[in-house]
Parts: structure tokens; sequence; C-alpha cells
């Protein structure tokens, strides 16, 4: 798998810098971002087979499931849990299986092939809800809830989007006012992924609107705490067992010491914390797209029109390569984002390349399956339609694909 | 309790078997392989026993290629403690019959309270090297168990295998080799944990030297030798009667009474 078939460790740039005898690339993080050893290790292997076969045995039979009925599927979170899938890269130290990013990414990819909204509760977990209490928690935050959120026994949910304040995340209205010891919340988040079943929320505030993003925190939030409510539950489109809802803070009293990082860090966090999320994200696309691609080379090959399967025609060949193009090109972009930072290395860009192509990849991937199911597809009776609707939110949700546009913008100019 | 599960790598079942040109062997490129299902059952079994009685170890064993150490790493991961690599070019080519006594020169330096197999390996279908292997070793042995249960003293094992129209159960004075049989147990799937764990433990290779096995020891031991492999006849395409309903029936009644010969 991603055996791209060179030497370890060619660097491309390299080669076409020998090849045309000139250096013009602009970009100052070439080699870095070039560099090409996509090869698995021999865990991520293992890794990759674990995942593929509990989720098609134990998680897509009941997607549709879980789909119609927009139950949270904890029957699923539990065998996840089982697995240390509710805790992939968190040290072991604090109850996590410890690995890398990219074993994460393999994972979110397994799972949401299977079943798009156990991938998204998956990924929350722990892109969402571990990543932050690890990377900006002190040693208590991270001793008090990331064993918890680890063994999967307690749902993380990660509260950011408002009803008035999506992509303009600074321009959120919830307030925090310090008060003695504890600070005291107001105000509404919505489509919180995770929060019907979940009890720790990252959830931010601003202590001062005037500063803007420098007025932001990051609070870690019980559920029990008084007057915090989980709202009404989101009829969605898709992802629907993903257990949306809204939250709402009525002097909601939060100990100071549940503050993640210090006053006015919020804004930092809460980018920090979407730079590796929406690798989650697409990597959930890429298990989309090849479900949709896995159902219409089912399909195409059993369906038979004019006396002969539809994979005979080439505009049904044409529509299959298209998505198979695609959607490696979308796991390379991923697998390469997710290798940078495990190195160590800058990743933003490519994480949002990354997302940006996956969830382009996965609709269109979507749209083509339906097509190639005709009528068929347009039903329940086939799990396409549920995936053309899964695959639209990648678009949307953990910055829509217009903002990683101007994410990779800025990185371009500067 | 010290458990030794006798395991084979296989090809995956869904993979498309084709047969080399000279039919010697089957097309090895493109296969997936896999830990033979029925071996899953006996390892999971194992390292359940382990788990009831809280104490024990549970070792692995495989003869064959260097690629078989996946399936050795598979076991691992799902919770097994140690393994044993049988690889050596001077195995190649035994029968179930040469298999069964290699393994048993080995587990005879071991120590062991149960030996567990699966009931057949998938690929080859022979169901000979557990019965070989407890006729080798002196031991008893009970085939296709769908239940184990220790006795409180642990010198002693209850089973259960599916008849015709009845369970028997039986009870075996141990050590014992069972072979397993569907229904066993529903295996579990290693965890993340467990995969990295695998990493840390240790897969001892035996080679035929340590056995004092030679590679024409093996020819001898060999009693049956594959001539060759040839693909399944195709099924004959269906016949389709056309006509008026009233002579089709007279034709498919005729057909089935003379041809077919079932009615």
């Amino acid at each position: 798998m991603a055996d791209l078939g060179l030497q370890n460790k060619v660097v491309v740039g390299e080669l076409a810098l020998r090849k045309s005898g000139k250096a013009s690339f602009a970009t100052t993080s070439f080699k870095e971002a070039y560099e090409m050893d996509f090869n698995l290790n021999e865990d991520q292997l293992m890794i990759q087979e674990m995942v593929h076969k509990f989720a098609e045995k134990e998680l897509a039979p009941r997607a549709a499931h879980y789909d119609k009925t927009m139950e949270f599927p904890w029957e699923n979170v539990k065998k996840l849990a089982g697995l240390n899938l509710m805790g992939i890269t968190v040290p072991p130290e604090y109850g996590g299986a410890g690995l890398d990013s990219l074993s994460y990414c393999i994972a979110i990819e397994e799972i949401s092939r299977a079943c798009a909204s156990t991938g998204v509760i998956t990924a929350v977990q722990n892109s969402l809800a571990e990543f932050p209490l690890y990377k900006f928690g002190n040693e208590d935050h991270k001793k008090k809830y990331l064993p918890l959120l680890a063994s999967g026994e307690k749902i993380g949910a990660y509260a950011l989007t408002e009803p008035n304040s999506g992509s303009d995340a600074a321009g959120m209205e919830t307030t925090a006012v310090a008060h003695e010891d504890h600070y005291i919340l107001n105000g509404v988040k919505t489509f919180i992924t995770n929060s019907i079943a979940a009890e720790i929320f990252l959830l931010y505030a601003t202590v001062n609107k005037s500063l803007g993003h420098k007025g932001i925190c990051c609070f870690i939030i019980e559920k029990n705490f008084p007057g915090f409510k989980v709202g009404k539950k989101e009829e969605m489109m898709g992802v629907r067992a993903s257990g949306t809802c809204q939250l709402i803070l009525e002097n909601c009293r939060v100990p100071k010491e549940n503050i993640l990082g210090a006053e006015g860090d919020g804004f930092k966090i809460a980018m920090t914390t979407l730079d590796v999320g929406r690798m989650g994200i697409a990597a959930q696309a890429v298990g989309i797209a090849q479900a949709c691609m896995d159902q219409s080379i089912k399909y195409a090959k059993e369906r038979k029109q004019f006396n002969q399967p539809i994979s005979s025609f080439q505009l049904v060949q044409a529509m299959l390569v298209e998505m198979a193009v695609k959607i490696d090109a979308a796991r390379l972009l991923l697998y390469r984002a997710a290798k940078l930072r495990d190195e160590g290395a800058k990743f933003v860009k490519e994480s949002s390349m990354a997302k940006w192509f996956s969830s382009e990849t996965a609709m269109e991937c979507a749209i083509k399956a339906v097509q190639i199911h005709g009528g068929y597809g347009y039903t329940t009776e086939y799990p396409v339609e549920r995936l053309m609707r899964d695959a639209k939110v990648t678009q949307i949700y953990e910055g829509t694909s217009e903002i990683q546009k101007l994410v990779i913008a800025r990185n371009l100019l500067g | 309790m010290k458990i030794i599960v006798c395991i084979k790598q296989v090809p995956d079942t869904e993979a498309q078997i084709k047969i080399n040109s000279d039919g010697s062997g089957i097309v090895a490129e493109g296969i997936k392989w896999v830990l033979n299902p029925y071996d899953e059952f006996a390892v999971e079994e194992a390292i359940r026993v382990k788990e009831r009685l809280k104490e024990g170890e549970v070792t692995v064993i495989t003869l064959g290629s260097q690629q078989a150490k996946e399936a050795l790493r598979a076991c691992l991961a799902m919770g097994a403690d140690k393994a044993v690599h049988l690889a050596d070019e001077a195995f190649t080519g035994a029968d179930s019959g040469a298999t069964a006594l290699i393994l048993s020169l080995a587990i005879k330096n071991m120590e062991y309270d149960i030996i567990l197999c699966g009931k057949q390996a998938v690929d080859g279908d022979m169901a000979q090297v557990g019965s070989s292997l407890a006729e080798f070793l002196d031991m008893p042995f009970v085939s296709n168990i769908t239940k184990l249960e220790i006795s409180a003293d642990k010198k002693s094992a209850k089973v259960q295998r599916e008849t015709e129209g009845a369970s028997e159960i039986i009870e075996s004075t141990l050590p014992a080799v069972f072979s397993a049989q569907k229904g066993l147990n529903e295996p579990r799937y290693a965890s993340l944990m467990g995969i990295m764990q695998a990493k840390k433990k240790e897969i001892k290779e035996i080679k035929a030297q340590d056995l004092g096995i030679e590679k024409e020891t093996v020819k001898q031991m060999s009693k049956m030798h594959l001539l060759k492999f040839s693909p399944p006849t195709q099924r004959p395409p269906g016949r389709m009667i056309q006509g008026e309903p009233r002579d089709t029936a007279i034709e498919l009644v005729k057909l089935l009474h003379e041809e077919a010969k079932v009615i």
C-alpha cells in the first residue's frame, strides 16, 4: 500500500533539480514536503488489517441502522474502546496506545469506510478532545481526563462553533467572567459532535470580546457542572449518529483550574487542534470515498443491462477510474501530511491540502457512485445514498473547503 | 498451565486460487495470507483458558516459510506469550505426517499441559496434523471440540464435540491434544496495545539441525508426495428449455428422469 516504487527517501525535488538543472522552487519547506517514503511499516500494516476486518464485520452491518435512527452507536464505541481505538495517539502513561499520526489516519479511514458516523465520533475523541488536552493541558489535566477519554470510558467533545460564529471563530459570543475561584460562562454552542454522549467538553469562550481572538480561552467542562446543559439534537443530512447537539451555558460555573493553557490562549489552542483534527476528517473522507468505489465496483460487475454487466461499458469504467485515481491522490496527500507531523516537520499546509482534496474527492466519488447505481442508488436499498449524505459534511466541518484554500494560500504567499 | 497452539498460515479464504503452469503449486502472487481460521479458534481458546485460570503461558508454533512469521505475530498480538517458528529450507515439501513429526520433535523439548490446533487447515484440508501429533507424542486426542473446561486440579479436561444429532461430552486426562471446531469461541481482534506489545515478544527460530533432522530425513519422513494440482472441472452451463409451458414441462420431466436421473 502506498508504495511508490521508489527507493526509500528519494527526494523528488532533488531528482527534478538534477534533471532540469535549475532550482526554481519557491517553497521553503520543499525538501520536507516532498521526501517520499510512504511505505507503511509492519505495525501500520497490522493496524490497517485489524481495523479493516473489525470495521467490516462489526461496524458496517449496523451503519444503515444508526443512520436511520440517529442513535448514538454506543455498542460501536465500546468495541472500539476495547481495541484502544478511542485513544490511539495518547501515550501509554495516560492510558492510550501511543501510536503515530499515520496509524491514527489509517484507523479513522478504515472505520469511516464502514460507518462514517462512527468515524467522526472516533476522530473527535482522539484529535479534538485528547490531542489538545495532551498538548496544552497541565499534569493535573492530563492525569484527570486523558485516561478517562483514551480508555473510552468517557466521551469527549470540542465546542467552538456558535449560531453566529462558524468560520469566524474569533467572533464568538460566549462569555467567561472570572469570579472568585471560578469562571461564569454564558452562551450557546452549536453543531457539537459527540455532545449527546460526551461528559468532557473542551469549550471556548471569550473573557473580553473587544480583544478579538486574544480574548478567547479554552475551558474543560464536565457535563455535571452547574449551569451546563445539552440542548436539542440536530437532525442532519449525514453523519446522523454522531450525537450532534447544541450546548447551553447559563451561568455555568467552571473552576479556575479548568482553563486549558492561560487566558487568551484559546484561539491558538483551537486552531492548533484543528490543524491536527482536519487530518482525521481527511481520513474520514478518504474512507467514505473508498467505500463509494468498493460499492460501485461490486454493483457494476453484478448489474446487467443490454445482456452484459455495466462494468463492461467504457463510460462506467471512466467513472470508476476517476474515482480510483483521485482516491489514491487523496490518500497520498493525507499520508504525507501525517508523516510530516510524525517527523516533527511543518504540516499545516499539507494537512489543509489533504483535507480539501479528500473531502472534494469524497463528494465527487459519492455522486459518481449514486450515478453508477442509477435508480437503485437513489434508494435506501443500497448504501451509496447514505455515503453521499455523509460525504457532504467533510467539505464543511473542521474548516470548510473554502477555509482550507485560505490556509493553503496563506502558506503559499507568506 | 502451559498451552501450546499449533498454527498455520494459509491463503485468505476469499483469495482467488490459481494453479501455476506446471501444476506443482499455486500462484503465490497477489494472495493475501492469513492465520488459518480454525487455528484462530484454538489460539483464542488458549488465551481464554489462561485468562480464566489467571495463570499460564500460551506458546504458538508453526512450521513454515519466513512469511509465516506474520501469522505468529498475529497470534502474539491477540495475546499469546511466545512463538516458535520451525523455519528451514530442509522442511520444504514435508507432508502432513512429516509436519506432525517435526512439530512433535520440537514440542518434546517444551513444557505443555494442553496442545491445541485447528481441526484442519483451510488450504490443504487434510486434517491430519493434530491426530498425528498426538500419536507421535503418545497423548490422547479429541477432534472438533466446541467447548473446553479444565478441571479444578488441572489434571483433566472436559471437552464437547458435536456429532450427528448429539453432543458428545468427553473427559480426558492431561496432557492432551484437542482440535478446534467452529463454535468453540468468537476470536477477538488484536487491540492496538496488543499489536504494539507483539513486537516485544520473542519469536524463537528453530532449524532442522536443532532437532537433528537433515533434508534427506524430511524426504524419508514424508510418505506422501504431491504429484500435481489440477483445476476443478468447469461446471457446464445451465440449459434453458424454451417453448410453451406444456411442452417445456414435459421436456423438463424427461430430462430430470433420463439425464439427471433425479426422479
